[in-house]
């Protein structure tokens, strides 16, 4: 199914972060969701991953969408491989070094989240959401910001990966380049 | 010698001067035992079954009443801090239990305990609402974004606590432990000494102080502030895993 939302209002401690927004996101494909910060993408997308109430308007949600969210959030004290297998049902921990590949962390998998750069964080907890997508069979794929800290031909190489998967993703991000390679690039202003 | 020696020796030979001083001053045994005299009384008492046996015995009754203590704790601190009912029926009696002298607490268990389960259980009314506290601020000091994000990927009860509330909940449990046996050493020799159950340090200080030999007071006094730092250390050891899991 597609996402659409048609004036979307939101408003967070009384200041309206999202003000009657319209957008239609078809099904397939990668879509770019772009603009500057504080425009209210982070925010967009917590309401189409069901964790943020909007205030009015009208709209069309997946039904299992899965966010990365725009903070890493990964587990203290736990290893990369460990920090995957968390999301993944013990009969399949064998399938989560294939997620570490997926995002070049292959090499990373004893590192502890204080021993990973900012971009190999990024990457991990980017891993870590796609083995959850997996798992809970998710409709959409919302990425927020996947490519933070993270060098623009590592990115442009885990995005032809991601195209591979076939299924509909949406992210957000502030580099023009990644949004060409997308199928379609929505400006939020 | 390395600086770190040096560094505890010097404080200890101070005070250890400062001792034999006062008590070659003070020229009275009865008042304040050499250290020499407390070192031979220690080495005669060494020497005895009894002392062993004593020992041993009330390092069972600590550890036993400590870990009594922390088991009820913590499920007490995971119930209350799961649900506010809970916490509203635990709070005043955990919170009673905190401020009730521990002198009470001996005298009111005479009427309802054998004198040999005194001291544990003694020890473990201690450290029950220290541990219960630290678990429940512990479990309540868990980062809202983690369990957010657990929650979104359906981790499940048993991941979440062990992944996000059991790293958050670990340094106040660790201190509350702390805390909690050092209160157990105090509380159970203290009811030991009141209560005089057969094999105990609490009984061998009475006994001493009946007889006015100080040294046996004083070297007694040195057996249980040594079990007990022995056990703290054996606590700290136990523990540094959980720590630098937590740090890392």
């Amino acid at each position: 199914m597609s996402i659409f939302v048609k004036d979307l209002t939101v408003t967070l401690g009384g200041v309206p972060v999202l003000d009657r927004f319209t957008a239609q996101f078809p099904r397939g494909g990668l879509g770019y969701l772009s603009g500057p910060s504080g425009v209210g993408k982070t925010t967009l997308l917590r309401v189409l991953a069901g964790l943020q109430k909007a205030d009015s308007g009208e709209w069309e949600l997946p039904r299992r969408p899965i966010l990365l969210f725009q903070e890493d959030r990964l587990f203290p004290g736990r290893t990369a491989l460990e920090q995957v297998r968390a999301v993944l049902p013990r009969e399949r921990w064998g399938e989560a070094p294939e997620y570490l590949a997926l995002v070049e962390l292959d090499g990373a998998a004893d590192k502890l989240p204080g021993e990973l750069s900012g971009g190999m964080a990024r990457r991990l907890a980017l891993a870590r959401c796609l083995a959850a997508g997996q798992i809970l069979d998710a409709d959409w794929y919302l990425l927020d910001e996947p490519f933070a800290g993270v060098d623009l031909d590592r990115a442009e190489r885990i995005l032809a990966r991601l195209r591979e998967l076939d299924k509909p993703i949406l992210l957000t991000g502030h580099t023009p380049q990644l949004a060409r390679l997308c199928d379609r690039e929505i400006e939020l202003t | 010698m390395g600086k770190k020696v040096w560094n505890a020796l010097v404080p200890a030979l101070f005070w250890l001067g400062l001792w034999a001083l006062g008590a070659h001053l003070v020229a009275r045994e009865l008042v304040l035992p050499s250290p020499l005299a407390v070192v031979r009384t220690l080495g005669e008492l060494a020497l005895t079954a009894e002392f062993w046996r004593s020992a041993l015995f009330s390092l069972g009754r600590v550890l036993w009443g400590f870990f009594l203590g922390s088991a009820l704790g913590m499920a007490l601190g995971a119930l209350t801090a799961a649900w506010g009912w809970w916490d509203r029926l635990f709070s005043p009696a955990l919170r009673a239990v905190r401020t009730v002298p521990v002198v009470s607490f001996i005298l009111l268990l005479f009427f309802w305990l054998p004198k040999q389960q005194i001291p544990a259980t003694v020890a473990a009314l201690m450290a029950l609402p220290v541990v219960w506290r630290s678990t429940r601020q512990g479990l309540a000091a868990a980062d809202p974004q983690l369990l957010e994000m657990a929650g979104h990927y359906a981790l499940g009860r048993w991941r979440t606590f062990r992944l996000v509330r059991l790293p958050a909940a670990l340094p106040a449990l660790c201190a509350g432990w702390e805390t909690a046996l050092g209160l157990c050493w105090k509380s159970g020799v203290a009811a030991e000494v009141i209560c005089q159950p057969k094999w105990a340090a609490g009984t061998a200080l009475q006994t001493a102080k009946a007889y006015l030999d100080a040294p046996a007071l004083f070297a007694w006094t040195g057996v249980v502030v040594a079990l007990s730092l022995a056990l703290e250390w054996a606590l700290r050891r136990a523990l540094k895993p959980w720590r630098e899991g937590e740090r890392a």
